[in-house]
């Protein structure tokens, strides 16, 4: 397996604040690591130092960069976005392909086609002339996630994609997630850990520090170890000191 | 009303409100889509202190006032940046005190004092042919700038994270584009002072933006509703014989206004026509 991006040994923060103490994570390709944690545990934080936005205090980010092709693909929390802002939901699915364009910013008729069966896919190609602002929670959401993969990035980025949706929405991102990861690795941010733990192949457990969990199945006494106090949503017939059942190849469809 | 072309200031203040309209047309618009009005403001009472200072050392007014709003709006981008200072706060600052070094420093100015009045309201009547040119050449940098460019602009005023992540240059185009802001606000305070560029900023792109949501047609609406509403206003305060940049703005207010009640009416019908509809069946 190829690695995509390593941290190492990295120390992250605002001003004075050290949020992340000497955190190591490499995400290789086909991963889909699910990150958990306490609120103002440095979830966030992990995801804006692989993003760039945040540059390490100490120790290094190493990006493994191909030729061509989109490295990250972000997904952001909704409540950061202006919501009246005068764009379309075609023009922002095709802002995912910026990283591509450079700043120049030209579009060829071939990145709208693309735009286009993006929007299919997702299910709002009925929408592509609204403006973002008249969209329903989950309408945005599937917006946001276009404008995310519509550049094939090897690492697609989730930060709390499960807010202000519907469990029809969710379900179906959900599904959608586990296609896409055939192709990308995925890396999501998210405070449901008893749904994601379902879905994803691994845990980080981020609280100031991150403990990586090879696994998609957690105990209570191991999440105490990691020093990761998150309430264990147990459902099913899920004994409750475990999360999630290791059955992640279930939802894992034949494709060709 | 045709006479009214055969004089020179007449068809020179057409000229100036048409290249306004153009320049405050698409830089509003994106003053408006990014919630930069009070922004705005800012600079453009900050730039009245280089007026000032320029009045007093006998420079002329203009190059005093390009340099303050120039430095005060990469001021006020880099501070909301950089630093922990509020940026409304930063804003009210340099606000208050661009206004305060100006009525210093041309109360300071020995001799005859200029009318402040103008500086506020502008004069679009006294319009020369140097104000035009300069006018002209910004008004074809910014729509050259906005229509190159304008996936990349709207990209990053849309979601400016997003646009850092995937490395464009950002703050370069944020500085270009507060520079060419500055200096729309400064060609246009000769004409048609210091409120009514802001209203030139604001007005026609709200209006504008009752109609559209989507930017670059804001852009072009906001043109024309400016064109419309200042020669409107020229010719009605030639009429009455009232201050031309006041009845501007009047003129801008009220098409804004009976823009909002027509799409209040339309919407009140569709309701009511739902209604119906459904009482029908």
């Amino acid at each position: 397996m190829e690695p995509i991006v390593e941290i190492r040994n990295a120390s992250a923060g605002y001003n004075d604040d050290i949020v992340l103490h000497n955190i190591s994570l490499t995400v290789f390709e086909k991963d889909y690591i699910g990150v958990i944690g306490p609120n103002g545990g440095g979830k966030t934080t992990l995801v804006r130092l692989i993003l760039g936005l945040l540059q390490p205090l100490q120790g290094e980010i190493i990006y493994h960069r191909q030729l061509s092709g989109s490295l990250t693909g972000y997904l952001p929390q909704v409540s950061n976005t202006d919501k009246s802002f005068p764009i379309t939901v075609t023009e922002v699915v095709l802002s995912g392909l910026m990283s591509e364009k450079g700043a120049s910013g030209r579009l060829t008729r071939a990145d709208r086609e693309r735009a286009a069966e993006i929007m299919q896919m997702m299910g709002i190609y009925h929408l592509r002339h609204k403006s973002i602002g008249v969209l329903s929670g989950g309408q945005m959401q599937r917006a946001f996630l276009g404008r995310a993969i519509i550049a094939q990035p090897r690492l697609l980025i989730l930060d709390e994609p499960n807010t202000f949706v519907d469990n029809k929405f969710e379900h179906d991102l959900y599904e959608l997630l586990s296609r896409l990861n055939e192709n990308m690795a995925i890396l999501m941010v998210s405070h449901d850990v008893g749904t994601i733990t379902t879905y994803v192949k691994t845990i980080a457990c981020v609280n100031r520090n991150l403990h990586y969990h090879p696994s998609n199945i957690i105990t209570q006494s191991q999440l105490a170890a990691y020093n990761c106090p998150i309430q264990l949503i147990t459902h099913g017939e899920v004994p409750h000191t475990v999360l999630g059942v290791h059955n992640h190849n279930h939802h894992h469809h034949d494709h060709d | 009303m045709i006479e009214l072309f055969s004089y020179e200031f007449f068809r020179n203040a057409l000229w100036a409100a048409l290249l306004a309209s153009i320049t405050c047309g698409v830089t509003g618009s994106y003053i408006v889509a990014r919630r930069m009005v009070f922004i705005s403001g800012g600079i453009t009472h900050t730039s009245f202190g280089g007026i000032g200072i320029a009045y007093y050392l006998g420079l002329n007014p203009i190059l005093g006032a390009a340099v303050f709003s120039v430095l005060s709006a990469i001021g006020i981008e880099y501070i909301s940046g950089k630093t922990n200072v509020r940026e409304d706060s930063a804003i009210g600052i340099l606000w208050s005190l661009g206004m305060a070094v100006g009525i210093i420093f041309v109360f300071l100015t020995p001799g005859y004092a200029p009318n402040l009045m103008s500086y506020l309201f502008g004069s679009i009547l006294t319009v020369g042919r140097t104000d035009l040119w300069l006018m002209l050449a910004l008004a074809a940098v910014v729509v050259f700038f906005f229509v190159y460019y304008y996936n990349t602009i709207l990209f990053i005023a849309f979601d400016e994270e997003y646009a850092r992540a995937h490395r464009l240059p950002v703050m370069v185009f944020k500085y270009i584009i507060m520079s060419m802001i500055a200096l729309t606000i400064v060609l246009n305070i000769r004409v048609v002072g210091i409120i009514l560029v802001i209203s030139f900023l604001t007005i026609p792109q709200a209006t504008a933006n009752l109609f559209t949501q989507n930017l670059k047609k804001m852009m072009i609406y906001s043109v024309l509703l400016g064109v419309a509403g200042s020669l409107a206003g020229i010719y009605i305060s030639h009429y009455l014989d009232i201050p031309s940049g006041a009845t501007i703005i009047f003129a801008f207010v009220v098409m804004f206004g009976i823009a909002k009640l027509v799409l209040n009416l339309k919407i009140r019908r569709v309701v009511k026509q739902e209604i119906l509809t459904r009482e029908n069946y």
